[in-house]
């Protein structure tokens, strides 16, 4: 059953990814962005990873859509038509991938419970996390606990992006206030 | 898309339901899912909202920008600085077990402000970020 | 040998590459970014295809449940999920800063410009 559900979404998934690249109306795209993020939300529901199907259903159905739109909004909606043909692009794209895909010949199947993923630290953490922390929630628990500097360290990734944009955009409007002080 | 009257009215009924839900995901994230990270992004996804509708300078009029920037450094801050409480006690660098009369009370009281400053920061940066982008767009 | 089992790779693997031929074919810059955040969100789901067990419920720990997916992933995506949109969110502010700097964001324009100084 939820292989079935997990099939239908990725086809989903294929149909709006395929859609995004065929289409030159640069709001259009974006759209298909959001489309695409919703679905991979379903995607993380289906997969058992509610905390992030919460986090990627608000960021990017939400939040980096409009990011975007109002960047079309200052730069124009319409992509100029390549002038050259795909053909090389293409070709990286399809030996990348066919690569990528020789890889996974490899790799445990999907949802086997004995892939080397499983056998390190996550049953430490499923085991000894009522002891240790005692909140139900392990994601919590290994996010704020077990792996606090790891999130101290994102935290201050997402700080610099801000202190970033507010360097970038936020420039102009201190200029205006300077020359019309100066009138 | 201002003076379209049902925007208007269905978005200042459910941008205090979208804040409320932030605060549910941000305080109950240790029982069921939730956490810092989406409560920061749901929050902010509400202050957005309400900007597009009823325009970036009622935000401003919500949260002036310099308090918006400070909340910015503080949630780090308060991040940084409940890691350094245990160290002055003699323990490791975010080691919560020291803060409370036991670990598990400690563990406890140390994921909720870790998770606060998160929440802090993240939602602050995600408004942050949209309007310095529509504020671009209005001068 | 059952490769059947790997369907969910392959399908992940194909939607990582649409995003990427998007940031190598388009010259557009905010089309290559919508196409790096398509190959970001592949990524994310991954990461958590790796994390799922089959019969396994969400780690949220109940009475009466002993067989959880595993965590770690989640914790790694739900953080990188964030830190993605602020990154984002800095190349698109770059992106209008090109476009006030040479009045086009096509990528062969840029270059035109920039060999006739």
């Amino acid at each position: 059953m939820v292989e079935a559900v997990n099939i239908v979404l990725l086809g989903l998934l294929v149909i709006t990814a395929v859609a995004a690249i065929r289409l030159h109306d640069l709001f259009a795209v974006v759209m298909m962005f959001g489309i695409y993020s919703l679905l991979a939300a379903t995607v993380f529901v289906v997969l058992d990873a509610v905390d992030v199907a919460f986090t990627e259903a608000a960021v990017g159905v939400g939040i980096s859509t409009i990011l975007m739109l109002t960047t079309l909004g200052l730069v124009g909606r319409w992509e100029r038509r390549p002038v050259h043909r795909p053909f090389l692009p293409l070709l990286v794209v399809v030996v990348t991938g066919a690569a990528l895909i020789y890889g996974t010949l490899d790799m445990p199947h999907f949802g086997d419970p004995d892939a080397p993923v499983h056998q390190h630290v996550a049953p430490r953490y499923l085991e000894q996390s009522p002891d240790e922390i005692g909140i139900p929630n392990v994601v919590t628990g290994v996010l704020a606990s077990y792996r606090g500097y790891d999130t101290l360290g994102e935290l201050t990734v997402i700080f610099t992006a801000g202190v970033g944009v507010l360097a970038l955009l936020g420039i102009r409007r201190r200029r205006q206030d300077e020359a019309t002080r100066e009138r | 898309m201002r003076d379209n009257p049902v925007l208007r009215v269905v978005t200042k009924i459910i941008v205090p339901v979208i804040f409320l839900f932030a605060l549910y995901v941000q305080f109950h994230g240790d029982y069921g899912p939730g956490g810092g990270f989406q409560a920061g992004v749901i929050f902010a996804a509400g202050l957005i909202l309400y900007g597009l509708i009823f325009g970036t300078e009622s935000i401003r009029c919500l949260i002036s920008t310099r308090f918006l920037r400070a909340l910015i450094a503080a949630g780090l801050l308060l991040f940084a600085s409940v890691g350094f409480l245990p160290l002055l006690m003699g323990w490791n660098y975010l080691d919560y077990d020291a803060l409370g009369q036991n670990p598990l009370s400690g563990q406890h009281l140390g994921i909720f402000l870790v998770e606060l400053g998160v929440g802090i920061t993240v939602a602050a940066v995600m408004v942050t970020i949209f309007v310095a982008f529509a504020g671009r767009r209005d001068s | 040998m059952n490769v059947f089992g790997l369907y969910n790779y392959w399908i992940v693997i194909f939607l990582m590459m649409t995003g990427f031929y998007v940031v190598i074919s388009s010259g557009n810059l905010v089309k290559k970014i919508v196409g790096l955040s398509l190959f970001q969100a592949s990524v994310f789901i991954l990461y958590i295809s790796l994390g799922k067990i089959t019969g396994g419920t969400v780690p949220i720990l109940r009475e009466g449940i002993t067989l959880y997916s595993n965590p770690l992933p989640h914790v790694l995506i739900l953080t990188a999920i964030v830190v993605g949109v602020s990154t984002t969110a800095l190349g698109l502010a770059l992106v209008v800063r090109i476009k006030e700097a040479y009045d086009t964001v096509e990528e062969d324009e840029i270059h035109q410009q920039d060999e006739s100084l």
